[in-house]
Parts: C-alpha cells; sequence; structure tokens
C-alpha cells in the first residue's frame, strides 16, 4: 500500500535561468509542485516549455537558478546545496531515470547493461532481485543477447529494467516513447502504469503523447517554464 | 546475483572499436619491443664482451711495439706489419711476482693463391703445447687433441676454420707459399671465440720453418688472482720496444665507444615510448569522447567521479598490458634477429650473444609499459570523470 499524503519531492519557487551570450532564457519560471508517494505525474506541454529542465532539476540532474527542493525532506538545493558525492548517493537510492535515448552499452549483453548500476555499489543480493525485474518487463529470454540484436521497444524496456534494478522510489521518465511506434508506446505507458499501481512507485513522465500522458494521475501543464494547469 | 565490474566493462568497452584497440596494442608492443631489446643489449653486449675477453685467457698481452695483436687486423693489413720481440722478453716478464703464468706466440701470414676467387691471407698462430693449453682451458675438442710437442709438424684447427678448410682429423693442410705440409691433430669444439677461426700449430716449428727462431710477436700473461695488473701494466713498459694491452682496458675502450651507439638506440626507444603514450592518449580521449552521453547515465545511475576514473584508467591499463606482453613476447622471439640486426650497425661486436632478455628483464619492461600507461590514461580518465551527468547525457559528443 502507498501512503499518497507522504512527500516525496517538494520544490518551491525553483527557477531555472540559461545564459546564451548576454540573452537570458528562463526555462523554469517560479515553479511550485509537492509530489506524493506513489503519485503518477505526466508533464506536458509545446517544445521548449521547460519539462524536461523541471524534470532534471526534480531528479537532481541539474542545478536550480533558485528557490529549493527538498527529497524525502533532505534539502538538495535552497539553503544549503548539497556536494556533487552527496548528490550522487541520493540519485543512486531515490532515482531511476529513462531517456527517450536508451544509452545502452553496445558491447554488453542485456542482463549486463541492467546489472551494470551494481558496478559502481553494492547493495546486498537480498535487496536486489534483477530476475524479478526482468521477467516483470518480459526479458527473461533475451538475457544474453546485445542491444544492437534488439527492437527499439525491447532497448527502451531493458533501459527501464536498468532503471528500476535498483529499487528506486521515483522513476524519472523523460520521453520515454519519443523514439518508439504508437503500438511500443502503448506497451511501454502499460509498463510504467503497472508499476505505479502494483508496485506502488512515484513516476514523473514527462511526454508529448497525449493518450501515454492520459495513463498518469495527473497532470501538470507547463508553457513558458511556468506551471498553467 | 551474477554482478558486472568496473573492470569488466572496461574490457568490453575496449571490444568496441576492436581495430583502433589493436592498433595501439601493436604501436604499444612495438615500443616495449624496442625497449626490452635495448636493455636486452645493454646487458648482453658487456657479458659478451666480458666472455670474450675472459675467454681469451690471459688478462695482458704483450707484443713488440707496432705489431698487430689481432688476427683481424693482421689479416687488414694484408698480413704485413708484424713486429717481433726477442724470446728473453717470457723471462724478464716472469719475473714479476704478479704473474701467474705466460705463454709465448708468434703470429705468421701467407698468401694463399687457392683461396677464395683471387687468393686471400692465411694465419697460423704459433702456440706452446706447454703453456697455452692450461691457459685456455675452456677450450674442448671435438677431434683429436694439442700437438704432441712443440716442433712437430701438426695443426689444431678452430672450428670453424676447420670447416672452412674442410678437414678432419688425420687430414694434411699445406701452408702455401712454405711448401710445409702439417698433420691436423685436432679440431676444437666451437668456443665462439675468435679462437673458432684460429689455425693453431707447435711454435718451435713455426719459428723454424718461417726463418724467426727466438721471436715472439705476444705473450700472453695471466695475473695472480691477488695482483695489481694496472701496476704490472706499468712496470711491463719499462721493457724495451714492446707495448701493453691490458684486456681491461680494451674492454673499457670498447665500451666508451659503444656507450655513443648505446645513447642512441636510447633516444629512439624514448622517442618511440613518447609516441605510444600519445598513441594512447589519443585511443582513450578519442573513446572517452565517443562515449560522453553513456559516461553521462552512468553518472546518473549512481558512478561517482573515482569510478568512471577507474573505468578509464583500467582501459589504458588493459591497453599497455597487451602492447607490453607483445613487446616482450617479440623481444624473446626476436632477440636472434635483434642480434644480427646491431652486429651490422656496431663497428665491433664480441662473439656471445649481444641481446639477453630475460624474464627479469621481460617483467621490468612490462612494468616500464604499465607505468606509462598510467600516466598516460591519468588525463583521459581525469576529462572523463568530472564531466556532469546531465551536460554529458545532452551532449551529441565532442
Amino acid at each position: 500500500m502507498t501512503n499518497q499524503t507522504e512527500t516525496v519531492l517538494r520544490a518551491v519557487d525553483l527557477r531555472k535561468v540559461y545564459r546564451r551570450g548576454s540573452e537570458e532564457i528562463v526555462a523554469v519560471d517560479d515553479v511550485s509542485l509537492r509530489v506524493a508517494r506513489g503519485e503518477f505525474i505526466s508533464f506536458i506541454g509545446p517544445s521548449g516549455s521547460g519539462k524536461t529542465t523541471l524534470i532534471n532539476l526534480l531528479g537532481c540532474l541539474d542545478n536550480a537558478t533558485s528557490g529549493s527542493l527538498e527529497v524525502g525532506g533532505e534539502q538538495i538545493f535552497g539553503s544549503r546545496s548539497l556536494s556533487e558525492k552527496a548528490l550522487t548517493r541520493i540519485r543512486r537510492r531515490v532515482f531511476g531515470y529513462i531517456f527517450q535515448r536508451f544509452y545502452l552499452v553496445p558491447t554488453l549483453t542485456l542482463y549486463e547493461n541492467i546489472v551494470m548500476p551494481f558496478a559502481f555499489y553494492r547493495k546486498s543480493d537480498a535487496d536486489v532481485d534483477p530476475m524479478a525485474i526482468i521477467r516483470f518487463l518480459g526479458l527473461e529470454n533475451r538475457l544474453r543477447h546485445r542491444p544492437g540484436e534488439l527492437s527499439g521497444g525491447e532497448m527502451q524496456r531493458v533501459a527501464i529494467a536498468r532503471a528500476l534494478v535498483n529499487k528506486p522510489e521515483i522513476l524519472l521518465a523523460d520521453e520515454p516513447t519519443g523514439n518508439l511506434d504508437s503500438a511500443r508506446s502503448q506497451e511501454i505507458g502499460g509498463i510504467l502504469k503497472s508499476l505505479n499501481e502494483k508496485e506502488g512507485m512515484t513516476v514523473l513522465l514527462v511526454t508529448h503523447n497525449p493518450a501515454i500522458a492520459a495513463l498518469a494521475g495527473r497532470a501538470v501543464t507547463l508553457s513558458d517554464g511556468r506551471i498553467v494547469g | 546475483m551474477k554482478k558486472i565490474s568496473v573492470y569488466q566493462i572496461a574490457y568490453k568497452n575496449l571490444l568496441r572499436k576492436r581495430t583502433r584497440s589493436l592498433l595501439t596494442i601493436v604501436g604499444i608492443g612495438l615500443s616495449a619491443w624496442v625497449l626490452a631489446s635495448l636493455l636486452g643489449f645493454n646487458r648482453g653486449y658487456e657479458s659478451a664482451l666480458k666472455k670474450d675477453i675472459d675467454n681469451m685467457g690471459f688478462q695482458v698481452l704483450v707484443t713488440a711495439k707496432g705489431c698487430p695483436y689481432e688476427a683481424a687486423t693482421l689479416m687488414l693489413k694484408g698480413g704485413t706489419g708484424l713486429r717481433y720481440m726477442s724470446e728473453g722478453v717470457v723471462e724478464d716478464i716472469l719475473k714479476h711476482p704478479e704473474v701467474e703464468k705466460v705463454t709465448p706466440m708468434l703470429m705468421q701470414a701467407v698468401f694463399d693463391p687457392e683461396r677464395g676467387d683471387s687468393g686471400a691471407i692465411s694465419a697460423y698462430l704459433g702456440v706452446d703445447p706447454a703453456t697455452f693449453p692450461q691457459m685456455k682451458a675452456f677450450l674442448k675438442f671435438k677431434q683429436g687433441g694439442w700437438f704432441s710437442d712443440s716442433e712437430a709438424r701438426q695443426a689444431v684447427l678452430g672450428y670453424e676454420a676447420a670447416e672452412l678448410e674442410q678437414r678432419e682429423v688425420g687430414d694434411m693442410l699445406l701452408i702455401p707459399d712454405k711448401n710445409i705440409e702439417l698433420t691436423v691433430v685436432g679440431i676444437l669444439a666451437r668456443s665462439g671465440t675468435q679462437d673458432d677461426g684460429t689455425i693453431f700449430v707447435p711454435i718451435r716449428m713455426l719459428q723454424k720453418e718461417f726463418g724467426e727462431t727466438g721471436k715472439l710477436t705476444a705473450v700472453g700473461i695471466k695475473v695472480d688472482r691477488r695482483g695489481d695488473i694496472a701496476a704490472l701494466e706499468n712496470k711491463l713498459y719499462d721493457l724495451p720496444d714492446v707495448q701493453v694491452v691490458s684486456l681491461a682496458q680494451v674492454k673499457n675502450t670498447i665500451m666508451s665507444l659503444v656507450a655513443t651507439a648505446k645513447v642512441m638506440v636510447l633516444s629512439i626507444a624514448v622517442i618511440a615510448i613518447l609516441i605510444a603514450m600519445v598513441g594512447v592518449v589519443n585511443t582513450i580521449l578519442m573513446s572517452v569522447f565517443e562515449r560522453v552521453q553513456e559516461i553521462g547515465i552512468m553518472k546518473s545511475m549512481g558512478a561517482m567521479p573515482g569510478d568512471i576514473f577507474r573505468m578509464i584508467w583500467t582501459e589504458t591499463v588493459i591497453l599497455c598490458l597487451l602492447g607490453g606482453t607483445l613487446g616482450v613476447l617479440l623481444a624473446f622471439g626476436l632477440a636472434k634477429v635483434t642480434d644480427l640486426f646491431v652486429r651490422r650497425l656496431l663497428p665491433y661486436t664480441p662473439t656471445g650473444s649481444l641481446v639477453i632478455v630475460g624474464l627479469g628483464l621481460g617483467l621490468t619492461t612490462l612494468a616500464i609499459v604499465i607505468v606509462i600507461g598510467l600516466v598516460s590514461g591519468v588525463y583521459p580518465a581525469w576529462r572523463a570523470a568530472r564531466m556532469r551527468p546531465l551536460e554529458s547525457i545532452r551532449s551529441e559528443g565532442e
């Protein structure tokens, strides 16, 4: 059971400004957001509206120009900012990331790609069961294959498995169906929905696809870096 | 749960561009080969020279002033230029307490019109069967033995001289011009020294037949173990009309000549290693730039800068380890070819192995190459380690 009253992410007045020469580009403009444990939120809006920048800030992949962010009650940036090492530890513990491109290592097998996070840190075998995730994603017959031998949908499923293998609290998916046809997109959308409903995982999804966005329990619409709906 | 390590990822990354990795390994291998061969030459040359000098059986040679004391020099002079000392010099030399043994020698050369296309010089070394074999105790016979006495018309042939003359024990050997027939009584086993090409004859017979009775061209001196060679040399210079050749001095002269060649070869090796280093840095840096996004993903999944540094550094070390091993194997396998090559380059080379590549030297070379790899890998590994995850993922490669 998930407790949707427990806050896992809290952003207050997040602002991200890029400089391009003398020009200032405000990618995220005073965004405040609370994410409860077990929520499935889709971020929608036109290109350049700041969806990806916002999800990167929420996922501790980027620093905000101003504002504050708390993850599980711990302040990431705001009145004090964490070091890169501390951020890495939070990424290990809290987040799983899926991107539009799969970024699989071509010389590693499917299984090796999935368990790659454990090359960088240890977790006891009791806490980790990659085969359960592999079976859940229907990849058990492809373990020895390399990414070049897989279809786009299969590669994205491998990327999802890699993001899930560490049992993250929050799954961040940035356009995960952007490179897939509609059938494979529905399949990936279904997996995210199932993870949220059956496993109680918090999912933050950026998408242009209205059908996939509709799977989320809450939709956040952005325009010009601001939440407009 | 079966896991994968940073080292396995590093190894598999190198398989991505196999040709590039292979060419880098070959580059490192060739540099390591040059390095191992150079180190092997440094050791081999000195040891071969020492062995040659030790195998002469004496440490000091006294010759008449201006007389060539090596058969090779005599040949170059067309068999002329011999100078003689009186046999009395042997008694004078024996008076010195540092002297343990002496052996008188007489070198003679004649023109042999039958040898080669237009004739050649044949040299004969007259030795005393009572003293010479004692000084050259390391000489072994393939057939037969030494002469029965110092006036016998007999000859002992060095291994190569016997092959050249195509003689066996019992065969006759004619000294051209003098029409003297000698019986071959012994053929030496190969010694790896200049004795292999020498024709030894009894000294008294040679003196008599060449009309040089009571004359010598050289006296070999074995110095007592406790004797001071330098002090003896100084004393011997007091003898009239002799030159003293200290073989230690000869060795030093040759070594100082060879030192110049060594510096040249060392410079080549250093340049080869620098080129290999630049090659390694280039290969690893290219491979890092091609994987910027992958490195970003690794960081997003929890890789610390140290993990990325270790992974890239491991790739460098694997390349250097494989290249170094290849180079050491080449050095082992091609030591004889290197030996021949060096012999062509140098004006004088001793007879033993010039390039000695042993296990210790192989391991030293490997250690040097790995240290070079560690140094070469620092910059690419540092570049990769300091990449920020988001910027790397967004990057389209540098």
